[in-house]
């Protein structure tokens, strides 16, 4: 379809790196056609192994379950390399389903970026 | 276009290809259904979640991937009635795998893994939810929320 490569990209926004740390803005909804595509890009950025990664949410309107799987699997990554990831900005209707899932206690989540590298 | 959408008074009908690509046109019509029966804006976000996840089980398991075969939505404006409050009944129809419904469960949250939370997601918001297999092949999700003074 015309335009579907646009729309991936579109999803995420930048990703910008400060020191060792890796920010990945994200952007738009997230759900079951494009959550793959964050996957790629969130495997490629753990691979490079910073010592923090963030994830900049402000700007997500929706998530679905396949997006949220997409973070569990980056946080467990993460975590088994001793390293940090950072949640930033979960819209209310995003955090609602992070607390569904009982999994807003898991996350490190944080109103801004300057708070998350603070 | 491969999806269509046509309304009878308190009813609309949604049929879609089993394609990641319709689920955002999914999403526009329960909101906008919801909007209409009177949920609240936070029922009306977590039900278009509800229908999300819904959706994204029929083309992940009943289908086993996206496809071109149909997926059925019907969203139905209920007046309360009987003790019954006003509600929204939306309904899942498709085509595919038929699975034992009492074999639908959510599984166990404290088992931290990426998948697998659709259905408790779904149990979670909705306030009725009844899977059945349909006599003439695939299965049927009906789920019900009401509508709160």
């Amino acid at each position: 379809m015309a335009g579907e490569k646009d729309k991936f990209q579109n999803v995420v926004k930048d990703i910008k790196r400060h020191g060792d740390t890796v920010i990945l803005s994200l952007t738009g909804e997230i759900d079951m056609h494009c959550s793959v595509h964050v996957r790629g890009e969130l495997l490629e950025i753990i691979q490079e192994k910073p010592a923090m990664v963030i994830i900049d949410m402000n700007e997500v309107e929706f998530m679905d379950s396949s997006g949220l799987a997409v973070l569990v699997e980056a946080l467990q990554l993460t975590r088994r390399d001793n390293r940090v990831l950072k949640l930033v900005g979960l819209h209310p209707r995003v955090r609602s389903m992070f607390e569904i899932s009982r999994l807003d206690n898991l996350f490190q989540i944080y109103n801004s970026q300057a708070e998350a590298l603070s | 276009m491969n999806s269509q959408c046509k309304i009878a008074s308190n009813q609309v009908e949604l049929r879609m290809n089993a394609s990641p690509q319709f689920l955002c046109i999914a999403r526009q019509a329960t909101n906008r259904m919801a909007q209409m029966v009177g949920l609240s804006e936070k029922d009306v976000d977590m039900v278009t979640l509800a229908v999300e996840e819904a959706l994204a089980n029929v083309i992940q398991h009943s289908y086993g991937g996206p496809c071109d075969e149909p997926i059925i939505m019907q969203f139905r404006q209920i007046a309360s009635s009987h003790g019954r409050p006003a509600r929204l009944e939306i309904t899942v129809r498709d085509f595919g795998k038929q699975v034992d419904p009492t074999c639908i469960k959510s599984r166990d949250l404290d088992d931290i893994r990426p998948g697998g939370l659709g259905v408790h997601i779904i149990k979670s918001i909705m306030d009725e939810i009844e899977y059945s297999c349909e006599s003439g092949g695939g299965m049927k999700l009906q789920m019900v929320k009401y509508v709160r003074e």
